[in-house]
């Protein structure tokens, strides 16, 4: 065992641990702030200056409010369904490059926690593992709404994977590795482009399904709350609430980490290479380039929220059925035949 | 190190597998199942087959597992709405898996274990090198497996639709 290598790791999961939850808080002010704004209303501004310290407040409500376990409800699983959701959302995090390489003194201190060789099927598990958190929640509250949105997150999480997969598989063609590493270099470098450019069609049904799988309008039929009060997380309160709004917010992070990574170039942007910077500076901009992308990423997520009309539930089935799937099949033969014919 | 980490997982499969059969609830049976499909990715990811842990656990306890969940959560599962069971029943499955275990300690007795040597470096279980044999070595079978597939999948949309006149 490489205590080194050990103590790289655990620093580095400390680091993004903390960052996830940092980002996820702020995000739901920015996200009230976004509202507002799209709204013409002020937004929280009570709580510290411009309201910045609204998260804060939010949290010690969460904490302080009167804890709730349903008599009739399984009491193992109904705090093991918000664990397990939160548990999935910080899990997919381990495989995102966050920037190059630090050294310190001859030390060098990755930005990846596992550059794993089948990367992306790593996320894929996780994703799809993810969904028990709200099934179990779901269930184990003995609750029809609470039910319904269960499976309706179920069935739409099932059915998007599908059109996810295959987008991916596109992907894959044109960049001939599944670590997410070696797509994001390979998306660099001389008459390298970004992925967006050579898979359009496959970055749109990408975005659409992340929205979908990150249950976010206009795709939030598991928790619509004009039909189903509050949907799988009904009978929540407290923290247990808390952590199925927060661990929203962090799967948001890092779908907008991974699609910065696979179709953006990650923490590339075209010229870096040009600038011969000094290794740690240059480890400091690529760190600040891929947060730039995410912070885009996570304000397009909440401008969509505040702009479409959530949609109804045969629309979103024909959509992922219909039209996603066939369109990512068609997308993936496209691009093997380029690949075949003009490369 | 590796013999550890294996009796670990061995043992957590064991537990878990019993568990499915032990649990009351069938919910709980099918959450210990979805425990064990974990364990036994561990067991891959132990000979070095990262492709085939991954994909285990994406079609087993991602896909497969959920739709069993999914049936289980609908059904409306009480006590009362047990099917009783007779006495004759019990006592045929009784005999039944007696007679099975006195098979299987007969052919356990007769099994002489080899050795086995588990390779330390190999990339046998990586991307690269399952797609090759794939499509060299098992191209046939491959590809009628992926017609028995498209055949399933065609019968079920016809089930589903005839159910619906």
């Amino acid at each position: 065992m490489d205590w080194a290598l050990l103590l790289d790791k655990t620093i580095l999961i400390v680091i993004i641990f903390a960052v996830s939850l940092g980002i996820a808080a702020y995000s739901t002010y920015g996200e009230r702030k976004i509202a507002a704004f799209l709204q013409d209303r002020v937004g929280p501004d009570r709580a510290g200056p411009f309201g910045l310290l609204q998260p804060i407040a939010d949290g010690v409500k969460m904490f302080t409010k009167e804890e709730i376990i349903p008599n009739a409800s399984d009491k193992f699983l109904f705090i093991v369904g918000p664990c397990i959701f939160m548990m999935t959302a910080l899990m997919t995090s381990a495989i995102i490059p966050w920037g190059k390489s630090f050294n310190f003194g001859g030390h060098e201190f990755g930005l990846q926690v596992a550059d794993l060789n089948v990367g992306l099927l790593y996320l894929f598990a996780v994703i799809s593992i993810g969904g028990y958190g709200i099934m179990i929640g779901g269930w184990a509250s003995n609750n029809k709404f609470a039910l319904l949105g269960a499976l309706r997150a179920a069935s739409q999480m099932i059915s998007y994977e599908l059109a996810m997969g295959m987008s991916i598989v596109a992907l894959l063609l044109i960049n001939n590795s599944l670590s997410l590493r070696e797509i994001v270099d390979g998306q660099a470098g001389d008459g390298n482009v970004w992925n967006v450019v050579r898979q359009p069609i496959g970055f749109l049904i990408f975005l659409i399904c992340a929205f979908a799988e990150c249950n976010r309008a206009p795709f939030d039929l598991p928790e619509s709350e004009s039909e189903l009060i509050g949907g799988y997380h009904t009978e929540f309160s407290s923290m247990k609430l808390g952590l199925f709004l927060f661990a929203e917010y962090i799967n948001m992070f890092i779908s907008s980490a991974i699609i910065a990574s696979l179709y953006f170039g990650g923490y590339h942007f075209p010229g870096i290479d040009s600038l011969d910077l000094p290794q740690n500076i240059a480890a400091i901009v690529s760190i600040a380039v891929l947060f730039a992308k995410i912070l885009f990423f996570i304000f397009f997520f909440m401008w969509v929220r505040w702009t479409l009309p959530r949609f109804r539930y045969d629309q979103l089935m024909n959509l992922g059925w219909k039209i996603l799937i066939p369109l990512s099949i068609v997308n993936v033969l496209v691009t093997g035949a380029w690949i075949t014919f003009f490369k | 190190m590796s013999l550890y980490l294996f009796l670990t997982l061995a043992i957590l499969t064991i537990i878990s597998a019993l568990a499915v059969v032990f649990s009351k609830n069938p919910m709980y049976s099918v959450l210990w199942l979805i425990v064990c499909f974990f364990t036994i990715a561990g067991h891959y990811v132990l000979l070095n087959a990262q492709f085939l842990a991954i994909v285990h656990l994406i079609v087993y306890a991602g896909a497969i597992m959920v739709l069993f969940l999914f049936v289980v959560m609908l059904l409306n599962l009480n006590a009362d709405t047990e099917p009783h069971k007779s006495n004759l029943s019990k006592i045929a499955s009784a005999i039944a898996a007696g007679l099975f275990f006195v098979v299987l300690i007969a052919s356990m007795r007769a099994t002489e274990l080899g050795e086995f040597n588990l390779p330390n470096k190999t990339n046998i279980g990586f991307v690269e090198e399952v797609g090759k044999k794939l499509f060299t070595d098992f191209l046939l079978p491959f590809e009628i497996s992926s017609v028995l597939f498209l055949s399933a999948m065609i019968g079920s949309v016809l089930l589903a639709k005839k159910e619906k006149k």
